[in-house]
């Protein structure tokens, strides 16, 4: 499977990337050689083994549901571009 | 052409955590904005998730009481997708390993019938913030309050074929999270929420047609309105030549049609990856049993039990256990009124009406279960008439007292004493002698309505403090005499 200029643009709008006319090739061949390494181990017989989904053997700890924060809403509003209200603003988003 | 509608429903539920499910911020409904919003919340560089255990525990609690395969090992995905109220770009969730596998739940049809519907899989997810489109000339504002709240998204089997089923689904999933105390229900303030996949096909094809997803529907009458303009309009297209194009709509209630929402069709991409941040979520046997063992009894247990118990018909059991309050509620009179199908009588039509007037639920009825149950007591005993009753109810209502003291103080008491009754009946005949030689010239088939009316008159007279049964019986004798 190897990916065409087009799947490659569509994956960076996806992404917001914006990249140039220039950087598109260069982009898709780097991405089709990764995608050849997948296609290379997708050749391994893998039955019975179970699927990956984290390289560190362990499980997830859990925390008690406590309230441990307060509000800290002027300190993190400090550095927003925009704010009214307590609210953050940004452009207008139409639906 | 006969058509047959398909419906799938996606059901998202807050559950009812303290705090969120990655981060140690408050869930409270309507803060000011962003005074619950941590570091981990906006998405800020460097913070990392970690999960509520109470968030993971309400899960399985849910897949236990529909009978569902836990996913013993279950894994976050990133669901990546821009949004301002997203901040982080992605929003965890879960993909290929759920918490909860398949599972099912059983629904009452009009017709008395059960239907059980399939439920595909539910997992946690966080909840999204709010954006705000009004006021703030030429930009949208951004409450992240609400971002991770923890959700259960409940996914159902296409298994309903009408919009009638679809609502005693969610209505049966609504009663379900609030029996087990895992979510509010208050769909008004969004903590249960509905997407809508509706299709239709030819009666009788096995392929499913071509679907469209109605998002956010966030009430019982909406779920249902939505759904059947969706299915009229599907019908509509396809018979006038057209064809469905799978999309997501929006559901306008003031025009009662659903609209497409275009601009959500390209981010429909969303390349779901294992989230790096969090490890796989082991849930072992003892902290299930656990759980399994403190589940409180559900619907249709306890459906079951009022028939057997009670002795209640099915019909009135499923009303009143339809939510856990109102079923405490009734078990509450009924512990001290005695009288299990009067009880039911009470809660479901005279508090139920004095409810719906008020547009309250239960829990916050003014006449509590103790009153009401007290109230009883004297119906019970003759010190009142159910008439009489009705009186002292509204009078409990509008925050006078218990009965006994409201019809101590407004002299209700019922009037036993035979002598005192046969007293006010002569003096009522008397004042009807004409009525009486009426009644007595009448034959027996017109004399059924003419007695009626000697019984009201009766009752108006001792302004409804006789006993009827007595009044019934004097009377008759009298007016044969």
């Amino acid at each position: 499977m190897a990916l065409e200029r087009c799947d490659v643009e569509k994956i960076a709008h996806l992404a917001r990337l914006g990249l140039n006319d220039g950087e598109l090739p260069r982009i898709t061949d780097a991405l089709n050689s990764i995608l050849g390494l997948v296609d290379q181990m997708q050749a391994v017989d893998t039955t019975g083994i179970e699927p990956l989904a984290h390289p560190l053997e362990a499980s997830q700890r859990l925390r008690p549901d406590q309230v441990t924060e307060s509000n800290q809403r002027e300190a993190y509003q400090a550095i927003a571009p925009s704010t009214e209200s307590g609210l953050y603003l940004v452009p207008k988003v139409i639906e | 052409m006969q058509w047959e509608v398909v419906i799938g429903l996606e059901i998202h539920t807050q559950l009812a955590t303290q705090s969120k499910i990655f981060s140690g911020s408050a869930t409270t409904f309507g803060s000011e904005p962003n005074t619950q919003a941590s570091l981990v919340d906006l998405g800020m560089p460097g913070v990392l998730p970690v999960l509520n255990q109470e968030a993971v525990r309400m899960a399985c609690m849910f897949g236990l009481a529909i009978d569902a395969e836990i996913g013993k090992r279950n894994v976050f995905a990133r669901k990546n997708y821009f949004y301002p109220d997203l901040p982080k770009g992605y929003q965890i969730s879960q993909m290929e390993l759920p918490i909860v596998g398949k599972g099912h739940l059983d629904i009452a049809l009009e017709d008395g019938t059960i239907k059980r519907i399939g439920v595909t899989r539910a997992h946690l997810e966080e909840d999204a913030g709010k954006s705000l489109h009004e006021d703030f000339s030429g930009s949208t504002g951004i409450d992240l309050n609400r971002a991770g709240t923890p959700l259960l998204e409940i996914v159902s089997e296409p298994d309903m074929r009408s919009a009638k089923e679809a609502v005693a689904y969610v209505k049966a999933i609504h009663a379900l999270v609030r029996y087990l105390g895992i979510c509010d229900g208050n769909m008004a303030e969004g903590s249960l929420r509905c997407d809508c996949n509706v299709s239709i096909r030819p009666k009788g094809q096995a392929e499913f047609g071509t679907r469209c997803e109605i998002k956010n529907v966030n009430s019982f009458r909406f779920i249902e309105r939505a759904i059947n303009s969706e299915i009229q309009r599907q019908i509509d297209l396809i018979e006038d030549g057209g064809r469905v194009i799978q999309e997501t709509r929006l559901y306008d209630p003031n025009k009662d049609e659903t609209r497409s929402m275009r601009s959500k069709e390209e981010a429909n991409d969303y390349r779901y990856f294992p989230d790096p941040d969090l490890l796989p979520v082991v849930i072992e046997d003892s902290f299930l049993d656990t759980i399994r063992a403190g589940l409180p009894e559900l619907p249709p247990q306890k459906v079951e039990r009022f028939q057997s118990q009670y002795g209640l018909s099915a019909y009135d059991a499923n009303v009143l256990a339809s939510s856990r309050e109102q079923a405490d509620y009734f078990e509450e009179v009924v512990k001290i009124g005695g009288d299990a199908k009067l009880a039911a009588n009470w809660v479901m039509v005279e508090l139920g009406s004095l409810l719906n007037k008020l547009g309250i639920e239960i829990d916050q009825a003014p006449v509590s279960a103790e009153q009401l149950g007290g109230m009883l007591l004297r119906i019970r005993d003759n010190t009142i008439s159910g008439k009489i009753a009705k009186t002292v109810f509204e009078a409990m209502a509008a925050g006078e007292g218990d009965a006994d003291s409201i019809i101590e103080s407004r002299g209700l008491k019922q009037v036993t004493d035979t002598g005192a009754i046969e007293t006010m009946l002569d003096e009522m005949l008397a004042a009807n002698a004409e009525q009486v030689e009426q009644y007595r010239a009448a034959d027996e088939a017109k004399r059924g309505k003419m007695f009626g009316f000697f019984v009201g008159q009766a009752m108006k007279a001792s302004k409804g403090k006789a006993n009827p049964g007595q009044v019934n019986q004097l009377l008759k004798a009298k007016l044969e005499g």
